[in-house]
């Protein structure tokens, strides 16, 4: 009786995660869909026009901005990430693998504001000096996130690479092939899948940081094709305006997390359902 | 003579090893010029003290203060919900489609952006539930968001307790919830305990979370309806408002230092925890 009462009370616990989860999109939703109904879907997306104390809500600007910054935070950090994710699993001697990995753990614990303070000061001005303009750029929020998505990918995709059976590497191994040739031809295509999810993941990841993009990309309401310009994430517009947002405007700021939450909600299912297939 | 293959094998492995080296130096160089910039502001009048001038002066005691204080508050709310998250789905079903759910839940709810849980604290409880921008609110936003990283943890330590303990327990007349409070749990403690220290280091190294539910006041804290500025929240302030960058260089080392400490304490504790089990 007593043990069936425990089980009961633990299953109610256990709901905690995904009833927070659903909490948090209902919260989000109920505060932010009125204005996106009110304003229209198709002109709250679509439309450049953000003025939202005078009642224009676009946020094109800010999702072009999101998605370019992402996306080229992904080309640097991807890369990189994978790189040294094929040099741990199938180069670094053991002993170098157990310094490494919780080296770039600790890349993860760094807090985002930190990594903000670091493109300011460093970044922010090399690129100025470098290149031109004002420094503040998406290229400067891309290679912040691309260093901040390097956790992501590599833990991910290092889990990947060493579920793959072990007799496939003898196998290659044993038939002459070399290192590289049996991890670019075998393991790689093997893993394939907890590859792209950890890309995935690292997406989202890039996609919803705030207070590093904040402090790096220059804030500008405008639409460029140059990686040296200014660029507005649907982040840092919630976060820039949250401080003194009231009515009409602060819904705003809500929808915004709508497009988001729904933008990240994709990027999630897709990346666990790769997974998820894998097992 | 060497065959092409090996050629670009020994490349790649070069290339591979210089990359791997440029990441690491990387973190080196992030550690080493915070440390070098902030290493001497810190005194323990700088420790000790009240900010003056919003912070342009004086020290960051409140911010200690409200860091802890936020932190510890979330962590007793999120870890018995997340221990007994992870007992429930170790202990005590197969899986099933409810598990599937629930981890699917936890997985889901561990993407979500951190400026998204800093719009749901706000709206629900500095708003909805009136707590005002407050210390419990703040703790209680950083909870949901480090719920998955305790549940995931939690969840791989209990697993990996060995079978035979449990069945030692049971053959000599243990409950089920006697076997998991006296047997299982505690030897699952240390990994247990990384968790609730990996969390510990998320809620110190938020901000996004916190600026929009705990505020930024600059006094102490005096009771968890107050409201309170984090170390994360202050040096965000310092450095974005430019008032004093010998200061934010000083809570930028402190974080990092607090962060490194952290870090390094669960990475000791999973270290034996695993070796134990071997």
């Amino acid at each position: 009786m007593k043990e069936r009462l425990i089980e009961k009370g633990l299953l109610i616990v256990a709901l905690s995660a995904l009833g927070s989860l659903l909490l948090i999109a209902v919260f989000i939703f109920a505060e932010g869909m009125p204005l996106i109904v009110k304003t229209g879907f198709k002109e709250f997306i679509a439309s450049t026009r953000w003025a939202p104390t005078k009642g224009s809500f676009g946020i094109l600007p800010m999702i072009i901005g999101s998605l370019q910054v992402t996306l080229l935070s992904l080309i640097l950090g991807g890369s990189l990430g994978l790189a040294c994710t094929m040099f741990l699993a199938e180069f670094a001697p053991r002993w170098a693998v157990r310094i490494l990995k919780p080296l770039i753990e600790l890349l993860a614990g760094i807090p985002s504001v930190v990594y903000g303070f670091i493109g300011v000061v460093v970044l922010v001005p090399w690129i100025r000096n470098t290149f031109g303009g004002p420094g503040f750029s998406i290229l400067a929020a891309s290679i912040i996130l691309g260093i901040m998505i390097l956790p992501t990918v590599i833990a991910i995709s290092l889990d990947a690479l060493n579920t793959v059976p072990l007799t496939y590497k003898e196998g290659s191994l044993a038939l002459g092939a070399t290192r590289w040739q049996t991890l670019y031809r075998l393991l790689f295509p093997a893993a394939r899948s907890g590859i792209i999810a950890s890309l995935i993941l690292a997406m989202g990841r890039a996609i919803g940081e705030t207070m590093a993009v904040i402090m790096v990309a220059g804030n500008a309401l405008l639409i460029s094709a140059s990686p040296l310009a200014p660029v507005r994430t649907l982040t840092s517009n919630i976060a820039l305006e949250m401080g003194y947002a009231a009515g009409d405007h602060q819904r705003a700021l809500f929808a915004t997390g709508v497009v988001l939450f729904i933008i990240i909600a994709i990027l999630n299912t897709i990346a666990l359902l790769t997974m998820r297939k894998k097992r | 003579m060497i065959s092409r293959p090996l050629i670009t094998q020994r490349l790649t492995w070069l290339i591979l090893a210089l990359l791997t080296f440029f990441t690491l130096s990387i973190l080196f160089f992030i550690l080493g010029y915070i440390t070098a910039r902030g290493a001497r502001v810190i005194t323990p009048e700088f420790l000790f003290s009240l900010p003056e001038r919003m912070g342009k002066e004086g020290g960051i005691l409140p911010m200690i203060v409200a860091t802890l204080y936020i932190a510890i508050l979330a962590l007793v709310v999120a870890t018995p919900l997340g221990v007994g998250t992870a007992v429930y789905l170790s202990e005590y079903t197969r899986e099933s489609f409810l598990t599937r759910i629930i981890r699917f839940g936890a997985d889901a709810l561990a993407g979500v952006p951190s400026i998204i849980f800093g719009l749901f604290g706000f709206i629900l409880f500095v708003i909805r539930l009136r707590m005002g921008w407050s210390i419990l609110a703040g703790s209680l936003t950083l909870a949901v968001m480090i719920l998955p990283t305790i549940i995931r943890t939690s969840e791989e330590a209990i697993r990996a307790i060995p079978d035979q303990l449990r069945e030692v327990s049971y053959s000599l007349g243990g409950t089920k919830s006697q076997t998991i409070t006296r047997v299982v749990l505690p030897n699952a403690l240390p990994g247990i305990v990384t968790g609730v220290i990996l969390g510990l280091g998320r809620c110190v190294a938020e901000t996004a979370a916190v600026i929009f539910t705990a505020g930024s006041s600059l006094r102490i804290p005096k009771s968890v309806l107050e409201p309170g500025r984090t170390m994360a929240v202050h040096f965000y302030i310092l450095a974005r408002e430019g008032l004093s960058m010998e200061r934010a260089y000083g809570s930028a080392f402190l974080l990092i230092l607090s962060i490194l400490f952290i870090n390094a304490l669960a990475y000791i504790l999973l270290f034996r925890f695993t070796r134990r089990l071997r």
